[in-house]
């Protein structure tokens, strides 16, 4: 029987406001007809802090410790594309240990997020527990290297233009080394839970299908899009960093479902792997973690007054593309700060991916996004 | 793959042996059937045992004296107050007499007031690195729960004091930078006034 025929009305349901697995305070205004989702509106802002304004006002340097929080899984990353854009803006070389250090940290966050995430993707599912805390217990290990090289578990606040504000002390390579020597077993057994496991396999695939062209349309980036099978890495695309010097293989998808993009991820943590082993043989002892340039603009940032101009850097976060588009006016404050925010711009075909699905779906389907609230709102 | 169940199957596998490698009698039972396992549990029972921090760990900032308390390194000169990104950092000061000119302390000025609020502070340890005198340094204590959001939260200039013994106790390599540091600068402000010392006995 049809709609019209029995006189149905369609539902309109709040999901949310709420701390849906730690993304973030998100709410879906969402409109059912029965269980099928006809239309849905994300709703955001309930964790705006006003990054951008403040980061106006502030100088160049004292904007690193905002942008831990931006996606707070992953502050090591967010300092390194915020030192690209000041880098390119004012001009600043990155000592030969400084690049091998962020890569490594770069890198380091790519694991723990992609490990993180997908833990709270089953999370979602309702497998409770289980996988998640399988994933927390890695990322702990991750996060103790954090905090042995930085003094901060999470808020790191690192990575500085012109290498990295301190060097790591003795030994903490080898405890890397050590690290991504072991995560292959962790890996290994991940997958031996999750891949082929028949219950996961049914509730994802053919499940929230994000087509090619739609991800290339509403420039999705990250593992959303290469999910969707578009071969875009900006590592390399844009080369940014030391990244041409490694080889790795950029992992697509076929469908573009909520499997493929965990897949993805599984795959990508993979080639992590590979390029923190070429990074950890490759690293110089000699030459210091930061420029003279960058170590100058840490003791004193008033003195850094960049020329006029506007610069954009960007990375390949592990959420996707975050950029840091800065304009400087001669002063000690940049004129303008923007963030572009690979989970805002993700969140942005959540509708298109749930048209049609279950209101179950809707749920897995924004767990396989990968978002941060605290990026989303800045 | 091919047949139905066998991969939740691997996958129990997975939790069942997970299990096992949190009991010792369980890594025993693993190790005798030839799976390697580690030790399986991570987690520590928190106020009875404390988790060994790095020695970079850092938390709330504290201010550092030579030898006696009223001997600080800060000169009050404000830098860290203008450079704290969330502005947590409250100095009044330098010192002054009544004629405005600058009290000073063992040679140095120092502040009157200094109070950080460590309901705002976020450990982001900017204040230590634009310190031009090394006069500030990050503190590892944490356990800092208060009822009270303004009372036992604003940190004064006495609860702020620390010596640097306190510092060489808990950042060993850190303070050995730091003194290795201001005993150059030391030697580069001294040689003017040395050489100054000899020649008066010799020709008196």
């Amino acid at each position: 029987m049809s709609q019209t025929e029995l006189d149905a009305k369609l539902l309109e349901v709040n999901l949310g406001p709420q701390h849906p697995s730690t993304h973030g305070v998100f709410r879906m205004n969402v409109t059912l007809d029965g269980e099928t989702i006809v239309k849905l509106k994300p709703v955001v802002g309930y964790l705006h802090r006003n990054h951008e304004q403040i980061g106006e006002r502030a100088t160049y340097i004292a904007s690193f410790p905002f942008t831990d929080r931006l996606d707070y899984f992953c502050a090591m990353s967010n300092n390194f594309g915020l030192a690209l854009a000041i880098e390119k803006l004012g001009g600043i070389a990155v000592s030969e240990r400084g690049e091998y250090l962020r890569v490594i940290m770069a890198e380091l966050t790519r694991l723990l997020n992609h490990a993180a995430v997908t833990g709270f993707l089953l999370n979602d599912m309702g497998a409770f527990g289980t996988p998640l805390l399988y994933a927390f217990r890695e990322r702990e290990k991750i996060l103790d290297l954090f905090e042995a090289a930085s003094g901060s578990r999470m808020m790191c606040n690192y990575v500085r233009p012109g290498g990295v504000r301190q060097d790591v002390p003795p030994g903490w390579l080898d405890q890397a080394r050590r690290l991504v020597e072991e995560f292959p077993r962790f890996l290994d057994e991940f997958e031996a839970l999750l891949t082929e496991n028949e219950i996961i396999r049914q509730r994802t695939q053919r499940v929230g299908i994000l087509p090619k062209e739609l991800a290339v349309n509403a420039s999705a980036t990250g593992p959303l899009l290469r999910g969707s099978g578009v071969n875009y890495d900006i590592r390399k695309v844009d080369g940014y960093s030391i990244y041409p010097r490694f080889s790795f293989k950029v992992p697509l998808g076929t469908v573009g479902d909520v499997y493929d993009r965990y897949y993805v991820r599984i795959l990508e943590m993979r080639e992590s792997l590979k390029i923190l082993q070429q990074a950890l043989k490759e690293i110089n002892d000699a030459s210091p973690a930061i420029s003279p340039k960058g170590l100058a603009l840490v003791k004193a940032p008033r003195t850094f007054r960049p020329p006029k101009g506007e610069a954009y850097g960007r990375i390949e976060a592990p959420k996707g593309e975050l950029g840091f588009y800065l304009v400087s006016d001669g002063t000690p404050q940049p004129y303008r700060y923007h963030i572009r925010a690979p989970s805002f711009i993700n969140l942005t075909i959540l509708e298109d991916m749930c048209l049609g699905q279950k209101v179950a779906d809707a749920i897995i389907i924004l767990g396989s996004i990968d978002i941060v609230m605290g990026e989303v709102d800045r | 793959m091919t047949i139905l169940g066998v991969g939740v199957l691997k996958g129990l596998g997975v939790t069942l042996k997970t299990f096992l490698e949190t009991y010792p009698w369980g890594r025993v039972l693993l190790r005798a059937v030839g799976i390697p396992s580690a030790n399986g549990l991570v987690t520590i029972q928190y106020p009875d045992e404390r988790q060994q921090h790095s020695e970079r760990f850092r938390y709330f900032p504290f201010l550092v004296y030579d030898k006696t308390p009223d001997d600080l390194r800060c000169v009050s000169c404000k830098i860290c107050e203008q450079e704290c990104p969330p502005a947590c950092i409250h100095i009044v000061g330098p010192a002054k007499d009544e004629q405005g000119r600058p009290l000073k302390a063992h040679g140095r000025t120092y502040p009157v007031k200094f109070d950080i609020d460590m309901a705002i502070c976020m450990s982001c340890r900017i204040c230590v690195d634009v310190c031009p005198f090394d006069a500030i340094e990050m503190d590892n204590q944490y356990e800092f729960a208060s009822p009270d959001r303004f009372g036992r939260l604003v940190f004064d200039k006495q609860q702020l004091l620390k010596s640097a013994e306190y510092f060489k106790q808990i950042k060993p390599s850190e303070a050995a930078e730091v003194d290795a540091r201001l005993a150059a600068k030391q030697a580069k402000t001294a040689p003017p006034a040395k050489p100054a010392v000899p020649p008066n006995p010799s020709s008196a």
